[in-house]
């Protein structure tokens, strides 16, 4: 019998993604793409899958069928059970014919990918699964009822497995930015009145961009710019002077000034925001930014470590102790 | 800014936008597009894509294989002296799109023609009689935004957008036409449709006018928008291509 995953309940805005649909751009094609690359790269290099199931705080729920799968987890701070065990937030798991899978929204995270080994049978649509919702690219958001064909399932491991994940380590490092590309049009107290403000991300945040609440930031020669193209990260002040913090879904171009871009190193820790939690920025130089962005991927790298779960382990504990102690490894 | 050297924006440490200019100007875009087609043609090593939008270039790059320094010097070595990017300005093809703009196709063209003292008649003449150049696509995947419009129809955009547009929209706003490949509210004004599939996902290619092409519209009655909407749904390509170069 062939191998299906099926999704017992989804909250909204679940969806397939995977590295991004790229290419069309010049043709108005929004990459999408997972809003945390490096939770996602853990994801698919553990399982060896192509794609992930990106989970929003509204939860998923979901059971093998036909076979037993070998599903990877990682993301935010989630609260994961298997057939009701709990599990650490990034683990690597044998997820057996029949049984179930529980992710809710935990201690902390906005996105959590699900990563299944083998080849979701999805056909691509211009060389990409990545789902954009608003432009109907891509499968659509997965709802209860629905089932993932498996073309090849990938051999599952003997007992769930942790997995190291940096990122979790509670930080509250402002999220370093590039100013730019129109800071000019912004005077320099503005610019300094944007870093150093406190920000909350809005209730209306979503995949296509964090609303960004606090003080007002004001051009200083209009707000409207002749459209240009715009990177994931890039922060745009409309005319009311409430910042944008443009994502994955965003649209390829924007007719507003562009003050400063998250770098590649914190995009997923200012994805992996709630609304109502707060921020701040930073500005570092190009050389900074590339430095981090080397040091990022390589913890990813190195971050493969996989540790057998303790029979009396809870996720309280493993927090305490495994995961902890692979931050400092990664970081070292 | 000087006219000859374009501004290099980081856009993050892994994008940057080359800034031509900042109008839109068939010379600015032609430079753009200039660009564009010599860094496809031999892309450097650690380029990832390139975006052209009305007057600047937006690369995506890989900087843990290419510097900034390095990509900056390649696209130097690229630019060429204004003259021989004005040949850019030539379109290499041009496309008849055909265009519907009775009332029920061109939802807000009584609206739109009251703002400009036009008649929808008139209004309509001109749209159709105008020669444009496709710019760039952005917004929505095949939504292609024209120049060229007469200066007669600029109109400012609503305050408030509207409800979605039709299918194949054919739009103005501001100084410029717009052709809305799919459902979406806007605030500029349905002034008719083609019935020609700007993007269809099952047709190669699936986008069909290029940035730089030349586009006109080819005035159509509600019984041929009927009949050539059946055809294009059937994956024919109704709109005309001629080359140019």
């Amino acid at each position: 019998m062939s191998a299906r995953l099926l999704i017992e309940a989804a909250g909204p805005g679940v969806t397939i993604q995977d590295e991004g649909r790229f290419g069309h751009s010049r043709y108005g094609v929004t990459p999408a793409g997972p809003m945390d690359l490096g939770a996602y790269l853990v994801a698919t290099r553990a399982a060896g899958a192509d794609s992930a199931i990106e989970v929003s705080l509204g939860g998923m729920t979901l059971r093998a069928e036909g076979a037993t799968l070998c599903v990877a987890v990682a993301g935010g701070d989630f609260d994961i059970r298997l057939e009701g065990r709990p599990m650490p937030p990034a683990c690597l798991l044998p997820l057996a014919d029949g049984a179930r899978l529980v992710l809710r929204a935990g201690a902390s995270g906005a996105w959590c990918y699900v990563a299944v080994g083998g080849t979701l049978d999805l056909a691509p649509t211009l060389g990409s699964r990545a789902t954009h919702a608003r432009s109907g690219l891509g499968p659509k958001p997965l709802a209860a009822g629905d089932a993932l064909m498996l073309a090849e399932a990938a051999e599952p491991p003997l007992e769930p497995l942790a997995l190291a994940a940096p990122w979790l380590a509670a930080s509250g490092a402002p999220i370093r930015v590039l100013l730019g590309p129109q800071e000019d049009y912004f005077t320099p107290e503005e610019i300094e009145a944007f870093l150093n403000a406190r920000w909350r991300i809005g209730a209306r945040s979503d995949r296509m961009a964090y609303r960004l609440e606090g003080p007002a930031i004001r051009h200083r020669r209009g707000h409207d710019i002749v459209s240009d193209g715009v990177a994931m990260g890039a922060i745009q002040i409309p005319g009311d002077g409430a910042p944008l913090a443009l994502m994955a879904d965003r649209q390829p171009t924007g007719g507003y000034p562009k003050i400063a871009t998250v770098i590649g190193a914190d995009l997923g820790r200012l994805a992996q925001l709630r609304p109502g939690e707060d921020l701040s920025f930073r500005a570092v130089e190009w050389d900074e930014a590339v430095a981090a962005r080397r040091a990022y991927f390589a913890a990813l790298e190195a971050g493969g470590t996989r540790e057998p779960l303790g029979a009396e382990m809870t996720t309280e504990s493993l927090l305490a102790e495994n995961l902890v102690g692979g931050v400092v490894n990664a970081r070292d | 800014m000087d006219d000859e050297t374009p501004r290099f924006l980081d856009c993050g440490e892994s994008a940057l936008s080359v800034e031509f200019g900042d109008s839109v100007d068939p010379a600015v875009n032609a430079r753009v597009l200039a660009l564009d087609e010599r860094l496809r043609a031999a892309p450097p090593a650690g380029l990832r894509e390139t975006t052209p939008t009305y007057r600047a270039l937006f690369l995506r790059y890989e900087p843990l294989e290419i510097s900034r320094a390095a990509l900056i010097a390649a696209i130097e070595g690229l630019i060429a002296p204004l003259d021989a990017d004005a040949r850019a300005l030539q379109p290499a093809a041009r496309w008849t799109i055909p265009c519907c703009y009775d009332p029920e196709f061109a939802e807000d063209i009584g609206e739109a023609a009251a703002l400009l003292g036009q008649t929808a008649q008139s209004l309509a003449q001109l749209h159709a009689g105008a020669d444009y150049r496709a710019y760039m696509y952005g917004f929505a995947p095949g939504w292609c935004y024209l120049g060229g419009l007469p200066q007669a129809l600029a109109i400012p955009r609503r305050a408030t957008p509207r409800g979605p547009t039709p299918q194949g929209g054919a739009l103005i706003g501001g100084a410029l036409s717009l052709i809305a490949a799919n459902p979406m509210p806007t605030g500029w004004y349905v002034v008719g449709r083609t019935p020609e599939r700007m993007f269809a996902l099952k047709r190669d290619p699936p986008f069909l006018v290029a940035p730089g092409d030349a586009v006109r519209f080819e005035p159509i009655d509600a019984e041929t928008f009927l009949s050539l909407d059946a055809r294009a749904l059937a994956g024919e390509t109704v709109a005309r291509r001629e080359t140019l170069l």
